[in-house]
């Protein structure tokens, strides 16, 4: 794992919207590598410039200027689809917002990314099924996101984001829409798939509590990072 | 990935099941409609040939009227004479047999029972002309047509209604105010091609027709037969010299009747049929046109209302494509789940009609196909703009879309 380009790479990287005098830097050079298997926060108050990283990481947006590299392949230069094909094969993603598809039951939620990857339907659904279970939510598949608690909805997301078995996991606020307690379940769950899975996990969150479980905290501010800090304690509550 | 989105589209569908019903029906509609009418129009073009071929053999019908060809609209002409049909008769050698007729309607009463009918005064060669033989009795003597002797043969129904079970011949019935004897019955021939009873009728000698019920000496209509099918071109030309030469028609002068033979009332009854089938295609690809404008619009709504979905699924590996296909197909699975109830409702209501109006149900495999596939078409052409739009949604922005 050590060998090679790192995973993540941004150098320099800019995103700028508007022009003129209504320019926003939302992202005004920021460099930064993220390695296999780490555990990141990213922290910052709104409008500090995390949310325009993460679709940049998730490659739902580019950089106006820079560089970002995934396993040393440059994203800008890649096309809609082939960014598209990028998350569908290396990115896994959990919302603030759970973001299932309503109606439908958390079997084929989960099931879903493999869908788009043409994989057949009886390994699909073991894939899945395996899935759920990691996650701690066997015997609810067949249940709607509407049967489902917040806790349990995202446990689901989390299960969809995994089930390609991603080089990294983008969470997004993921403990946002939840209580204490779900939302400390809902890290410790993120910690044991980075633990005993080796997931590179990214969180990105502004609640200190949380940020505690991950082994390196980034703190943007203005557009900048305003600190990189790995954690030395190892020990979580 | 085919197959799960087909199924998707499919519950989308149902979980909007009023909505999708209330698209699709312009779909409904045009289809069934042009299901319908082709198919009761195919069942009667097959009657009506099959009637006019059972008109009698190398049948030849001379009327004294004229038709425009461009406007349809009859020009009458003076009427044909007893000797008119003589004349033809002596000196058209091609045919075999002429019956002049003159028709009118009467009440038939015998005893209690009474019915409509029409009476057919002829002279000799109407059974061999038209093709009727006589089942019971006998046909008329040449000396009761020429004196125009009470005599008449029953058509099989009003032997049925007047009669029932019991023997008619030697029983006297009126017609009208005139009585006859009943010296033979026809038999059945069943419903015509617009779905009348062709048994309800009398035949009776012409020239009591024409004294006591017509009170003129006109013939309405004659009817010749050719003697062999090769002999029908010359018997026409031979017909309409005779008669050009009788009524005194000029030369370079248009003829002041008409001479048909049964295969040019074959064509001339399916033309109509077929300018018939090219208003209803015309209606269809209306109909098909605005039922696709309600598909698109229905699409858009569905877009617009699974921006979220659309932005879930772009963020875990859809491509364009994907999402292009997943609301093609929908929009597809609509229009032709449409197009297949349209179908069956025009299956059904031309059965209903055929059995109604007595005719063939024709079952066009051809039309039923071409139904279908335009309905599918429909789907794809109206449902490419939304699902191009779907497809083309920022993630981001569809992702924070509530």
């Amino acid at each position: 794992m050590a060998s090679g380009p790192p995973l993540i790479e941004f150098r320099d990287v800019r995103r700028y919207y508007g022009s003129g005098e209504t320019l926003v830097k939302a992202l005004d050079g920021v460099d930064f590598r993220i390695v296999d298997g780490e555990f990141l926060a990213v922290m910052g108050p709104s409008g500090s410039g995390k949310s325009t990283c993460m679709n940049i990481l998730g490659c739902l947006d580019s950089p106006t200027q820079g560089h970002y590299l995934f396993r040393g392949i440059d994203i800008g230069r890649l096309t809609r689809d082939q960014r598209a094909l990028l998350r569908r094969n290396y990115l896994g993603f959990v919302f603030q917002g759970f973001n299932l598809l309503k109606r439908t039951t958390a079997l084929e939620n989960v099931e879903l990314p493999l869908v788009y990857r043409g994989m057949a339907p009886g390994q699909r659904r073991k894939r899945a099924l395996a899935a759920l279970r990691a996650v701690g939510l066997e015997g609810r598949e067949h249940h709607t996101s509407a049967e489902l608690s917040g806790g349990q909805q995202q446990r689901v997301a989390i299960a969809r984001a995994i089930v390609t078995e991603p080089a990294i996991l983008l969470a997004d606020e993921p403990t946002g829409n939840l209580d204490s307690e779900r939302s400390h379940e809902i890290m410790r769950l993120l910690t044991a798939l980075n633990r005993e899975n080796g997931l590179t996990v990214l969180v990105v969150t502004h609640e200190p509590d949380m940020a505690e479980y991950a082994r390196r905290t980034l703190v943007f501010r203005d557009g900048h990072i305003a600190s990189d800090e790995a954690r030395v304690r190892e020990a979580v509550p | 990935m085919i197959w799960s989105a087909v199924r998707l589209a499919w519950r989308e569908i149902m979980n909007n099941l009023l909505r999708s019903g209330l698209t699709v029906l312009g779909i409904i509609i045009g289809v069934a409609a042009v299901i319908a009418m082709v198919t009761l129009g195919g069942g009667a073009t097959a009657y009506v040939s099959n009637q006019i071929s059972g008109l009698g053999s190398n049948l030849i019908i001379i009327f004294p009227a004229t038709t425009n060809s461009t406007t349809g609209e009859v020009l009458p002409a003076p009427p044909f004479k007893p000797e008119d049909v003589h004349a033809i008769r002596t000196e058209v050698t091609s045919v075999s047999a002429v019956a002049g007729v003159v028709s009118r309607s009467v009440q038939a009463v015998y005893g209690n029972a009474n019915r409509r009918t029409q009476v057919n005064g002829t002279d000799q060669g109407y059974e061999e002309v038209r093709d009727w033989q006589v089942v019971e009795g006998r046909s008329f003597s040449d000396a009761e047509l020429r004196s125009g002797r009470g005599v008449c043969v029953l058509g099989a129904s009003l032997r049925k209604d007047l009669f029932g079970a019991q023997s008619p011949l030697g029983e006297k019935i009126r017609l009208g105010q005139i009585p006859c004897e009943i010296i033979g019955v026809l038999e059945e021939k069943g419903a015509s091609a617009l779905g009348s009873d062709q048994d309800n009728f009398v035949l009776a000698p012409l020239e009591l027709v024409q004294r006591r019920i017509s009170g003129t000496r006109d013939v309405e209509l004659i009817y010749a037969s050719a003697k062999t099918e090769e002999a029908r071109g010359r018997a026409i030309n031979e017909i309409t010299a005779l008669l050009r030469e009788r009524r005194h028609v000029r030369v370079g002068e248009p003829d002041d009747f008409t001479v048909r033979d049964q295969k040019e009332l074959a064509e001339f009854a399916t033309s109509t049929l077929g300018v018939l089938t090219g208003f209803l295609s015309a209606i269809a690809a209306i109909s098909l046109l605005v039922g696709g404008i309600g598909i698109m619009n229905i699409m858009l709504v569905s877009v617009t209302e699974r921006t979220r979905e659309i932005g879930i699924r772009l963020a875990i590996g859809a491509l364009e494509r994907n999402v292009l296909m997943q609301f093609l197909i929908e929009a597809v699975l609509l229009s032709s789940l449409g197009g297949t109830i349209g179908i069956l409702i025009g299956l059904a209501v031309a059965g209903a009609g055929a059995s109604l109006l007595k005719m063939p149900f024709v079952l066009d495999p051809g039309i039923v196909a071409i139904a279908f596939l335009f309905s599918a078409l429909v789907g794809i052409v109206f449902g490419y703009f939304p699902a191009r739009r779907a497809a083309q949604l920022d993630p981001i922005e569809a992702l924070r879309y509530e």
